[in-house]
């Protein structure tokens, strides 16, 4: 006989490992990184005790008290409490807490005590503290807590098998105990009693932190690091990003003649589908180089040490270091980047941070920026290693944070109100990547991006397609048959907005499906000049048909440009408000239009 | 070592924060660093953790230096 479901919470301090345990109690491939605020939402997921009893598991944001300063918190606070609508109140809470920071992360286990739920500890990272040399009397701590105690590895296969076998018993409701009690002084009596500890701090973290975190060292460090990034991006992805198209040619070069007795049909595979999907495929190399990063940075713990230097500078906008986090994600996506706010506790930092993310420059942009720069900017080295190309798109990237914080520092001018805001961030300890987490992340990433390209982008690509081909040009057109076609059309009917920023209505065209993925307008161009996927011929038709001055004009748009239906409805459904929406969406196309001009207008007077 | 936090307000949440993280009498405090400009924040050790306070954070917090 299997009893009825069993109700587990994960609860426990920020970055204690709950995210990493869910993952491996539930095979889930939950989102786990080294900074407290990466779980913004309960996530829920079910798994079989080794009895074979049914259990469904919530994950939720971790919490330093239930005195809760952020949205993220509210809502590990209600469903502990049995106050979240729709959640029963779990059967059993289980206490996650980081075994080498327990002066801290016990606090918070004796305040869940207070609940007089059945608990569980589970002593998560026990290898970190071995590794330390860090001892812990289980049975003094069990004893002590009056709650079952449990050491899991979270990050290794079979970590949290003795976690698993517990459950099948009966777990009791935590003993009552005096609510005013002080519960730091209990910390102390337990540590002191239960755990010896060689060092407070890991030796490898002093050291670390004395160069990352110096003033002078610590912020060179930081440049250099971005700096780096954005080279490696431009720099390693060539190869395999040429490797991609060769294939992609040679394809449509089987498959066009294969198709020759269907002109209409090789038209829709070749310049709708391969050039759709090609167009687009080409950038994994680099998207996969960006996120590699981002995950390396992330899981080693320098995200928060990067906060920290940048507090200062983000405060004098308008910002805190928190926003510092979200505002990388967003270098991505700005979607993710978005929800990332929630762990910023200050409602005016976060709408700040939400407002300026889409400036960030989201990976979506890549391709755009590549085919343009690629097609303007001559392959040079400049200073013996600097690439010429991966210098102008630093630059473009730097444009997009450089916009971000003057429009936050007039968003902080506008606002009147001048109470303090706050920072109070914990630095967790440095952790060296896993290699095989790392792939895995990546993979995850690979597969998100393909079966975008997949889904929405064909399909977008195959209805432009269906837009540019029809309907088919009157007998002795004079014209290219598109001009008569319901894109050409609307290209020319939009072309009266953006013809005073030095847009062609060719690019009219792309801007209308880049609304629902960015990357298409690349794809959309080639489509639009019927060149069946060639991204090197698509660049040699902007190096020469196209002015400078356009084709600068539209990487500045696309810079500021609101071009994201997916990141409007996030920012709608996170702010709770279409105003906010609306501002934004004003903000930005004003922003762009104007920018937009003012560098078509400069480029054309300098020419 | 803290003494005490000294609340801005009647509910100031930072305080609260504070006294939750563990800046509680007699806990011992270390000022490890500080932020590259204006020395703002503050890197500060309590109990077995790291945190960045601003000044106008840590400024709550009382403490006594130890010989
Ligand atoms: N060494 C070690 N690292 C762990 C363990 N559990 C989690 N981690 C790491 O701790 C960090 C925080 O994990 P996460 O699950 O996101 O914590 P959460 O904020 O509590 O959900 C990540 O860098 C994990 O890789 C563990 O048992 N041992
Ligand atoms: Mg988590």
């Amino acid at each position: 006989m299997t009893a009825a479901t069993l109700n587990l919470a994960l609860v426990g301090n920020p970055n204690c490992g709950k995210t990493a345990l869910f993952n491996l109690l539930t095979g889930a491939r939950q989102k786990v990184a080294n900074y407290a605020g990466v779980t913004v939402e309960r996530k829920e997921g079910r798994f079989d005790t080794a009895a074979g009893r049914n259990v469904r598991v919530l994950d939720l944001p971790g919490t330093y008290s239930f005195d809760a300063a952020s949205p993220d918190e509210v809502i590990t606070r209600d469903v502990c409490l049995g106050a979240f609508p729709g959640e029963p109140i779990p059967d059993v809470i289980i206490c996650v807490a980081d075994a080498t920071n327990l002066r801290l992360h016990l606090r918070f286990v004796l305040e869940l005590k207070r609940l007089g739920r059945p608990m569980l500890l589970a002593l998560n990272m026990m290898d970190a503290a071995r590794r330390r040399g860090i001892a812990i009397d289980v049975a003094a701590l069990e004893r002590r807590l009056g709650i079952p105690v449990v050491e899991t590895v979270a990050v290794q296969r079979g970590g949290a098998d003795a976690l698993r076998a517990r459950l099948d018993a009966a777990i009791a409701p935590a003993p009552m105990t005096t609510v005013d009690a002080d519960l730091h002084a209990e910390v102390r009596d337990i540590l002191a009693a239960a755990v010896t500890m060689p060092s407070r701090t890991a030796a490898t973290d002093d050291a670390l932190d004395r160069v990352l975190l110096h003033p002078v060292l610590g912020f060179a460090v930081l440049i250099v690091l971005m700096f780096l990034i954005f080279q490696a991006v431009f720099s390693w992805a060539t190869p395999l990003m040429d490797g991609i198209e060769a294939a992609f040619g040679a394809f449509g070069e089987w498959i066009g003649p294969a198709l020759a007795s269907m002109p209409l049909l090789q038209s829709l595979v070749v310049d709708g589908a391969i050039a759709g999907i090609g167009g687009v495929l080409v950038f994994l190399p680099q998207i996969l180089i960006l996120f590699l990063f981002i995950l390396v940075l992330e899981e080693s713990g320098y995200l928060p040490r990067a906060a920290f230097l940048l507090d200062r500078l983000m405060l004098k906008v308008g910002l805190t270091g928190r926003s510092f986090i979200p505002l990388l994600s967003s270098f991505a996506c700005a979607i993710p980047g978005i929800m990332a706010t929630r762990s910023i506790q200050d409602p005016r930092d976060r709408l700040t941070t939400i407002l300026i993310a889409p400036l960030m420059t989201c990976s979506a942009r890549l391709p755009v920026y590549t085919l343009l720069i690629a097609a303007i900017i001559p392959e040079r080295t400049v200073a013996g290693v600097f690439n010429l190309q991966g210098i102008v798109l630093f630059s473009l990237y730097v444009g997009g944070i450089v916009s971000a914080l003057a429009v936050a520092w007039v968003i902080k001018r506008l606002r009147k109100d001048k109470s303090e805001h706050n920072l109070l961030m914990e630095l967790p300890s440095y952790r060296v990547p896993h290699p095989r987490d790392l792939a895995i992340g990546l993979w995850e990433r690979a597969m998100i991006f393909l079966k975008r390209v997949g889904g929405i982008i064909l399909a977008l690509s195959v209805i432009l397609w269906f837009l540019s081909t029809f309907p088919a040009p009157p007998e002795g057109a004079t014209l290219p048959a598109i001009d008569y076609s319901l894109a050409g059309r609307l290209g020319h009917v939009l072309h009266a907005i953006f013809a005073p920023i030095g847009f062609n209505w060719q690019i009219c065209i792309a801007l209308v499906p880049g609304l629902y993925a960015r990357e298409v307008a690349v794809s959309s161009l080639a489509t639009v000049y019927a060149l069946g996927g060639n991204e090197e011929a698509l660049g040699a038709i902007v190096a020469s048909e196209w002015t400078l001055a356009t084709s600068l004009s539209l990487l500045v748009w696309y810079v500021f440009a609101p071009m994201c239906l997916s990141t409007l409805a996030t920012v709608r459904r996170e702010t709770n408000s279409w105003k906010q929406v609306w501002i934004m969406t004003a903000y930005l196309f004003g922003l762009a239009y104007l920018a937009s001009f003012i560098t078509y207008r400069l480029a054309l007077g300098l020419s | 070592m803290v003494r005490q936090v000294e609340p801005r307000s009647d509910a100031d949440p930072v305080a609260r924060r504070l006294r939750d993280l563990g800046f509680v009498d007699g806990e011992p405090v270390r000022v490890l660093g500080q932020g590259p400009f204006g020395g703002d924040p503050l890197l500060v050790q309590v109990g077995y953790t790291r945190f960045a306070l601003r000044r106008a954070e840590a400024s709550r917090v009382i403490v006594e230096a130890l010989a």
